[in-house]
């Protein structure tokens, strides 16, 4: 098998794929949970604020997601085509809602009836929750893996993933969104919104501590074969631990008024989860809970060696070209909402 | 109901309502790029005005195109997973080179096109428009890559076999430059250039007809016209490429095409008519030994007729087939004839004196929007019963781990949501034309504070 740097190439698909996912809890971790707080902003003008707060960026933020399936379809087909046919239904709500979002953000400001208005503030700000919640649900059901025949297929019912685990890890993404939005939020605004929003990152960061600490407690209680990887590691231990750590250090930097800083210790935060979420799953992708044989890994779930290749050549190229205008587009729109007639 | 014809209907009916949004933004990608480039060149106010009115257009175009596109890159993996097995090595890499080339390109610039005006320089936001532009461009020229592979499949060898059959990657250069990719991907582009460009024509004709803006709508109009008379002429020499790459590489597919049954025959040509799939004729208007003589530049030389193939080999609903292609080119037709007649008119000083010209043309908006879902459709139907032609039926690329229930319930979904947003499309587009160009765009901005903004209001 081809390596670079001594590791091959389907690990570092692995790699590419998981950055990508990461980026985009990420970026747009921040516009989601911003979402979910919106209908907490009672005023016309601080809903206007918030929404513009994320307005030239929360679509170059979706892309991540666009990225993330286009890079798990071409480097792991199989778990591609085995995730989405399995979670059918609940993709099908989560691509519904994802449109109502988009469509929601883009028509509210296109009328100043006040019905139109709170129409749209509770279909973005419920659906972008929704997200959250779906987008967790997949990734409670990833954890503790689902029932895969031998030729990857799913033989389960729909219900088998609405189980109290999945609902859990889809909590706790919609709380630690919130968290992450709030701190977004709060280096954008100014005056009464962001005294408001500093109270709501409290709250949303306790949110999140309890429903990670329940995660975590039923991640041991029903998933404790998961753990193995960090007891046979124990030196792995350091990565929940840095978690907790930036969840103090964001509320530490919010305290201090270091808003920018705070923020990216709340990105950290998103960072580090996912990170002991592949970590569990490492060589796996998908666990079939009626035989660990069936499992997708990703030496038997992955595009030939060719594909693979030719696609870390695009990578290569394409990533340094993306993370280079993001940040300029983020740092031309940087520093509190200013708003004009361009405006949402 | 069967789930091979509901996973069909889904897969048609989410494709060609993301085909509105599309080529809308790629065609007014041009037109902006056109507009502000001429805003930079002349210092000319009118045509910044015409470029911020028009953004604001793309911007609610784009937003739906992104939003209808997400279905259809999760739909391969919900309802075809069989075929994304099959094809992931090949398809998934022009899917990913889409998503970090050409998605990323125009959402990341969207947001300085559409918020950056008092952010950066002219020069950057005109730089921030092009890449835009060029951006769906990209997008196009890797989704049709992609779906032009499927209809003439190269640069790849197949591997394992039974249920773990699929194609990979030889030769990652063919696989992009695949016998059909040039024809079709030039076609689809000058296509969503006509969208665009008759976009502006329909709403400035609009504009003219009711006596506004008169002197940004003649400009802006010239300017489309230029563009549509352009594309409208290009397309002919497109189109017939790609009848040609047609009929070498999907023979059943151009036989389908004209309803030519009997490869013993030399094939006419026609205008329009009626295929009697029972008893193989086509009744209707012809060119006698038109299509040998397109094809061979000869009257003697027979065609392959559907006859040549097996019936479970070639595609079904043949009639269709014909009459949407018939349409498509007979719009290609009445496109060419109309920006030819005010070409000419422009070429008299007569443009903008007659006002049934201008009636027309405010309507002409639908003519390449049809024209485009017509010429799909017919690369879509006549592939068929073939989803990668000659390698994986249709029928066998479906999704096993989903029932014909949850296809109907995610078709009904989807068609409430569309038609909820088709017609807030449509309500707000209409809103935004005739509200028409805001008074305080006339003359230079003033600081925020002292603007009577609309929205705050």
């Amino acid at each position: 098998m081809q390596t670079i740097l001594g590791i091959d190439y389907p690990t570092w698909w692995f790699l590419v794929v998981g950055a990508v996912f990461t980026g985009y809890a990420i970026l747009d971790g921040f516009d989601l949970g911003a979402g979910s707080l919106h209908l907490f902003f009672k005023k016309d003008e601080s809903r206007r604020i918030a929404l513009n707060a994320i307005g030239p960026v929360w679509d170059g933020n979706e892309v991540w997601l666009v990225i993330g399936g286009g890079a798990l379809f071409a480097g792991f087909p199989e778990v591609y085509a085995t995730i989405f046919s399995a979670f059918y239904i609940p993709f099908m709500l989560f691509l519904t809602v994802l449109i109502l979002r988009a469509i929601a953000i883009e028509f509210r400001s296109k009328e100043s009836m006040l019905w139109w208005r709170k129409t749209w503030d509770i279909i973005y700000s419920i659906s972008s929750t929704l997200i959250a919640l779906l987008l967790g649900i997949v990734l409670g059901n990833v954890m503790q893996g689902i029932p895969i025949n031998k030729d990857f297929e799913y033989v389960g019912g729909f219900f088998n993933l609405l189980n109290p685990y999945a609902l859990i890890t889809g909590v706790t993404v919609v709380a630690l969104f919130m968290m992450h939005g709030a701190t977004y939020l709060i280096m954008k605004t100014e005056n009464r919104l962001h005294a408001k929003l500093r109270v709501l990152a409290k709250n949303t960061s306790r949110f999140f501590v309890i429903s990670y600490v329940a995660l975590t407690m039923a991640t041991l209680i029903y998933l404790p074969q998961t753990t193995e990887k960090f007891r046979t590691h124990p030196y792995l231990f350091i990565i929940p631990l840095l978690t907790i750590l930036t969840i103090i250090n964001t509320r530490r930097l919010l305290e201090k008024g270091v808003f920018f800083k705070a923020f990216l210790s709340s990105a950290f935060t998103s960072a580090l989860l996912l990170i002991t979420v592949t970590i569990n799953l490492f060589p796996n992708i998908i666990l079939s809970t009626i035989n660990p044989a069936y499992n997708i890994t990703i030496y038997n779930g992955s595009s030939s060696q060719k594909s693979l290749g030719i696609m870390l050549t695009i990578a290569a190229i394409g990533v340094p070209l993306v993370a280079a205008y993001t940040t300029f587009v983020f740092w031309t729109f940087r520093g509190k909402v200013k708003m004009d007639e361009t405006s949402y | 109901m069967d789930i091979e014809v509901l996973s069909r209907v889904q897969f048609a009916f989410t494709a060609s309502f993301h085909y509105i949004y599309p080529p809308l933004s790629i065609g007014l990608g041009v037109m902006l790029v056109v507009m502000e480039g001429m805003f930079l060149k002349t210092g000319n106010k009118t045509y910044e005005i015409m470029t911020r009115f028009w953004i604001k257009v793309f911007a609610l175009i784009f937003g739906i195109g992104v939003a209808t596109g997400i279905v259809m890159e999760f739909e391969f993996g919900t309802n075809w997973a069989t075929y994304s097995r099959y094809v992931g090595d090949i398809f998934g890499s022009a899917l990913a080179a889409e998503g970090i080339f050409a998605f990323a390109l125009e959402s990341g610039f969207l947001g300085l096109l559409l918020f950056g005006w008092n952010r950066v320089s002219p020069k950057v936001h005109f730089f921030s428009t092009v890449m835009v532009a060029l951006g769906s461009m990209f997008s196009a020229i890797w989704i049709v890559v992609a779906n032009s592979w499927q209809q003439t499949p190269s640069g790849f060898h197949i591997v394992g076999s039974g249920l773990k059959v699929r194609a990979e990657v030889t030769d990652f250069w063919a696989m992009v430059f695949n016998p059909s990719a040039v024809d079709r991907l030039s076609h689809v582009l000058v296509g969503a250039f006509l969208a665009g460009s008759f976009l502006v024509l329909s709403v400035h004709a609009y504009y003219l007809l009711k006596n506004r803006h008169i002197e940004i709508s003649k400009k802006a109009f010239k300017l489309a016209l230029l563009v549509a008379t352009i594309s409208g002429l290009l397309q002919l020499l497109t189109g017939h490429n790609s009848a040609d790459g047609v009929s070498k590489n999907q023979p059943a597919k151009l036989a389908a095409f004209e309803g030519h049954y009997d490869s013993l025959k030399v094939a006419d040509m026609y205008l329009f008519g009626y295929v009697n799939q029972e008893k193989k004729t086509v009744s209707g208007l012809k060119i006698p030994r038109g299509l040998t003589f397109l094809l061979y530049q000869n009257f003697t030389t027979p065609v392959k007729g559907l006859d040549a193939f097996p019936v479970n080999d070639r595609p079904k609903q043949i009639n269709a087939i014909f009459q949407v292609y018939h349409l498509m080119i007979a719009i290609g037709v009445a496109i060419i004839a109309l920006t030819l007649l005010a070409v000419f008119l422009w070429w008299r000083g007569k443009l903008f004196k007659y006002k049934w010209l201008m009636a027309i043309f405010s309507y002409s908006v639908l003519l390449p929007q049809l024209g485009n879902q017509m010429g799909w459709f017919s690369a879509e139907m006549g592939r068929q019963p073939w989803v990668v032609y000659g390698l994986l039926r249709t029928s066998n690329a479906l999704s096993k781990a989903v029932h014909a229930d949850q296809v109907l319930f995610s078709l009904i979904l989807f068609t409430l949501v569309y038609t909820l947003l088709f017609a807030l499309f449509i309500y707000l587009l209409n809103k935004k034309i005739k509200h028409g160009f805001d008074e305080h765009d006339e003359q230079p901005i003033p600081e925020f504070s002292k603007r009577n903004n609309p929205i705050l209001n």
